[in-house]
């Protein structure tokens, strides 16, 4: 029962043919069976999520709720009012936030049981989930191989059906990502979609909270439960609440009427392995065979998203991570001397070495002297950016890129910085632009899987589910899992 | 470009980091190449170009500036290193009685 879709297993709990302690209980045993290996968890609450399934059948099916006794994860960035919030790092290692997120507070209203804190690179700053203060993620398809990052722990474990959803955070491609290196869908909502109240911020400006599925359909439930405005967001967007499962009643079978843009700069990429690029041609093709119309379109100031990205990323974090100093919450170092050295060593003490790097840089690109050539002069790069996707998107309905050049790499066999911040290239320029894109299961290279994702306009997610749905049905990649 | 050692000293007590001698001279040499990576910016045309620092696609809404009671202070301090139950203790800052 635990190898299905949301939408199917909620039929079964309707019928009462399971019940919410039995599903809850089948997927903290796969937990158990499996996360010694893979380490998708950094916190499990076994008992909480028991006590609070318990209690649902005791209520009764309540089909008001979407998610009634759907067992769920949620990355560790996200404020939980009874359970750990380490954000991936050991400065966080004892915190118990005094408050939950917007999206949990979500989450439990529509009946879902959060089964425990998924793994992350530390504070989101990472693309393999190896950068966990705590332990490493595994490839559920190889577990020699990375997850993908930096929220690994999530896609991981709903590639392997420890739970049927998971929720992410996306600053520069930290949902995509994963979901294409797992095999599964992920989506990044459009900027100001979903709350960031309870987001522990890494770059505010790029942050966005965004589910991990096996199907398109439950992505499309996820994001109908977990947006709409909350004024504890000033991003949050005046939007209502929306139900975009309500296209799957009746879902069109092909692209009739829809144009796909290719942006060239993305398949150009010389870093791109020669399979992916076999696929990605191939899910083109299938594209255009259900009805597309394919156009290419350029971008042509692609080349410039990952400086822009790590400088805005890094001022915004340095900015973000001060509040981390040792004195209302978080770890303090034993016995300083004074107040300086208290700041100092715990923050050092705290932070792993990546932190600490991006810190720094931050740090360095808004410092004086540097602030117009670094920080401003990316910010006006981002425009660019973004004005390069709304060009393409004038002619377009959708675009269609690769999400990573590659598939899931070796553990340990890339650690020079820059050469992992250029495996991002694919994805870092969307959080830029603030745009919506979903990342789909497109089939397997070197028996690993390979995803594509699919951007459009501002709020647009529909229709990214629309062409997203179409794609794996004919391709046969929906409800992707490794047991 | 690189980056001095006295440079990034500075940058450190910025940051309230005090990383060991090893890991200083990591990050120096990575930051090299990063600075050289994001120096390739130079080349993009921005002249007259608006930064575009939040991507907010809305226009800021306000609302009454209200105080509203969320958290009781022994909630907050919960998760304090050090507390006497009514305040955040850290080492002496003032010199005095």
């Amino acid at each position: 029962m635990i190898n299905t879709s949301i939408t199917e297993v909620k039929k079964r709990l309707a019928k009462k043919e399971i019940s919410a302690t039995e599903l809850t209980k089948a997927c903290l045993e796969q937990i158990q069976k499996t996360d010694n290996t893979l380490g998708a968890f950094i916190n499990v609450y076994p008992e909480q999520a028991i006590k609070k399934a318990q209690e649902l059948d005791a209520k009764g099916y309540n089909p008001e709720q979407a998610l009634w006794g759907i067992p769920v994860s949620v990355k560790d960035a996200l404020a939980t009012k009874n359970m750990r919030t380490t954000a991936g790092s050991k400065i966080l290692e004892t915190f118990t936030p005094p408050y939950s997120a917007f999206v949990i507070e979500e989450l439990e209203k529509a009946g879902a049981i959060i089964l425990g804190k998924n793994n992350m690179d530390e504070f989101a700053m990472g693309s393999t989930c190896e950068n966990s203060a705590y332990k490493s993620g595994s490839n559920p398809w190889n577990t020699d191989c990375v997850a993908g990052g930096s929220s690994g722990g999530s896609a991981i474990s709903v590639a392997s059906c420890q739970c049927f959803a998971s929720l992410g955070t996306d600053t520069g491609g930290s949902i995509r990502q994963p979901a294409s290196l797992c095999g599964i869908v992920g989506l990044k909502p459009t900027y100001g979609r979903v709350s960031r109240y309870g987001l522990l911020a890494y770059a505010s400006s790029l942050d966005q909270i965004g589910p991990f599925t096996r199907t398109i359909e439950d992505t499309a439930l996820m994001l109908s439960v977990i947006s709409g405005h909350d004024e504890r967001d000033s991003t949050s967007s005046p939007r209502a609440k929306e139900d975009f499962t309500k296209y799957f009643e009746n879902p069109k079978k092909d692209l009739q009427g829809i144009t796909i843009g290719l942006p060239k700069e993305f398949f150009e990429n010389k870093a791109m392995d020669s399979e992916v690029a076999k696929l990605c041609q191939q899910t083109i093709d299938k594209a255009k065979k259900i009805g597309a119309t394919i156009k290419e379109v350029s971008m042509p100031n692609l080349a410039y998203s990952i400086a822009s990205y790590y400088i805005i990323a890094s001022a915004e974090a340095s900015s973000n991570l001060a509040r981390y100093d040792g004195i209302r919450y978080g770890h303090r170092t034993n016995q300083p001397t004074d107040l300086d050295e208290l700041y100092r060593m715990s923050r050092t003490e705290g932070f792993g070495e990546e932190v600490q790097r991006r810190i720094l840089l931050g740090t360095y690109v808004l410092s004086a002297g540097y602030y117009d050539a670094y920080y401003k002069k990316a910010a006006q790069v981002r425009r660019l950016i973004r004005q390069d996707y709304e060009n393409a998107l004038k002619e377009c309905d959708v675009l269609l890129a690769p999400v990573s050049p590659i598939v899931a790499w070796k553990k340990g066999s890339v650690t020079d910085p820059l050469q992992m911040y250029q495996m991002d290239i694919f994805t870092l320029s969307l959080n830029l632009s603030g745009l919506p894109g979903l990342s789909i299961p497109v089939g397997m290279a070197h028996n690993m899987p390979v995803g594509m994702q699919i951007f459009g306009s501002a709020f647009e997610e529909a229709k990214l589910f629309q062409v997203g749905h179409s794609l794996v049905e004919h391709l046969g990649t929906n409800n992707q899992y490794k047991l | 470009m690189s980056i001095s050692a006295q440079e990034l000293n500075h940058l450190c007590k910025l940051a309230k980091l005090s990383p060991d001698e090893k890991t200083l001279e990591k990050i120096s040499s990575q930051f090299t190449d990063i600075i050289n990576y994001i120096d390739t910016l130079s080349e993009a045309k921005t002249e007259g170009i608006e930064p575009l620092y939040s991507p907010v696609f809305h226009e800021s809404a306000v609302r009454e500036d209200k105080a509203v009671r969320k958290q009781t202070p022994d909630q907050i301090l919960k998760n304090a290193p050090e507390t006497d139950g009514t305040y955040f203790i850290v080492p002496r800052i003032v010199e005095g009685k």
